[in-house]
């Protein structure tokens, strides 16, 4: 049985390890507006927690936000990598996250075949 | 969407949108009346008269980046399948309140669905969110509150690696005990 006590031990341990790396840190965005959601936004975002826990990624941020207005592309995710530009994958399906996170998120290689926008700062 | 669980995450991010800093969540399913009420509550910006009957015309939305909007009135149609009702209250200035009811034992009642991974989005996606759960089932109750969690966690993220994990052993056991030990509702 997990606690809650579970979970200040182990924030005691992170402490003790030092080995957070907030700065830096990777941001992952899924898109959840009605659109988002009713595409498959939920599972996509569970693959992506999956993953940060299967590879132990300790400086990547997840975020949602609602729609921005390109729902025929949802599931829309965006990965931001400090002072790289911000890409947008479209029709992300929740098999595509484990080659995001390994490729972009990880190696800082962009999936060039499921980017649909890129801005740059 | 055929799985409630949706429609929640969907209600939540309608507050986000709606600048709320505090969202209270609660499932009510009893048997002995045989309902299951979704209530969702938030400080947001609220809605006035004018706007808040207009809110289940899915040709109505606050949002700028597209014309349609269909959150509430999918939400609306479900309620109504199934002898339910959706009532919303909300006052300008200080927020909204959607309740969500249906006859719990209705044919056409989508089952509630995966409330794990909508509560878990809900959580490490939204560090800044007071987020507070309360789910009851026949008089047994799990409450969550995303505060008492930061508070213990002292800045260490919820996306951090092995807070996912415990998250979700936490909630899968937690919700495993309100039904009794079942996964859920069809199991």
């Amino acid at each position: 049985m997990k606690t809650i006590e579970d979970l200040k031990r182990m924030r005691e341990q992170f402490q003790a390890e030092n080995s957070l790396r907030q700065a830096g840190g990777i941001q992952v965005i899924v898109g959840m507006g009605t659109c988002g959601i009713a595409a498959g936004a939920r599972e996509v975002m569970t693959s992506i927690l999956d993953e940060i826990a299967k590879r132990k990624l300790q400086n990547v941020i997840v975020r949602q936000t609602g729609c921005i207005g390109m729902c025929e592309q949802e599931v829309l995710v965006d990965v931001v990598r400090p002072g790289e530009p911000r890409i947008t994958y479209g029709k992300v399906t929740a098999d595509d996250v484990s080659q995001i996170i390994g490729e972009h998120v990880v190696n800082g290689r962009i999936v060039e075949k499921l980017v649909v926008g890129k801005i740059t700062d | 969407m055929r799985e409630l669980a949706l429609h929640i995450l969907d209600l939540v991010q309608n507050s986000i949108e709606a600048g709320a800093k505090r969202v209270l969540l609660e499932i009510v399913e009893d048997m002995s009346t045989d309902t299951l009420l979704i209530r969702v509550s938030d400080n947001g910006k609220g809605m006035d008269a004018e706007t808040k009957k207009k809110v289940v015309d899915p040709f109505v939305t606050s949002r700028t980046t597209r014309r349609v909007g269909l959150g509430l009135p999918l939400i609306d149609m479900s309620t109504k399948q199934c002898d339910g009702y959706l009532k919303i209250e909300s006052e300008l200035g200080k927020g909204t309140v959607i309740e969500a009811a249906y006859r719990h034992s209705h044919l056409d009642r989508p089952p509630l669905g995966n409330m794990l991974e909508t509560l878990k989005t809900l959580i490490i996606a939204n560090p800044e969110l007071d987020f507070n759960y309360r789910h009851m089932v026949n008089g047994e109750v799990f409450i969550l509150s995303t505060c008492e969690l930061s508070d213990i966690l002292a800045g260490v993220p919820f996306s951090h690696p092995d807070v996912i994990v415990w998250l979700q052993a936490f909630l899968s056991e937690s919700l495993n005990n309100l039904y009794g030990g079942a996964k859920d509702e069809n199991h």
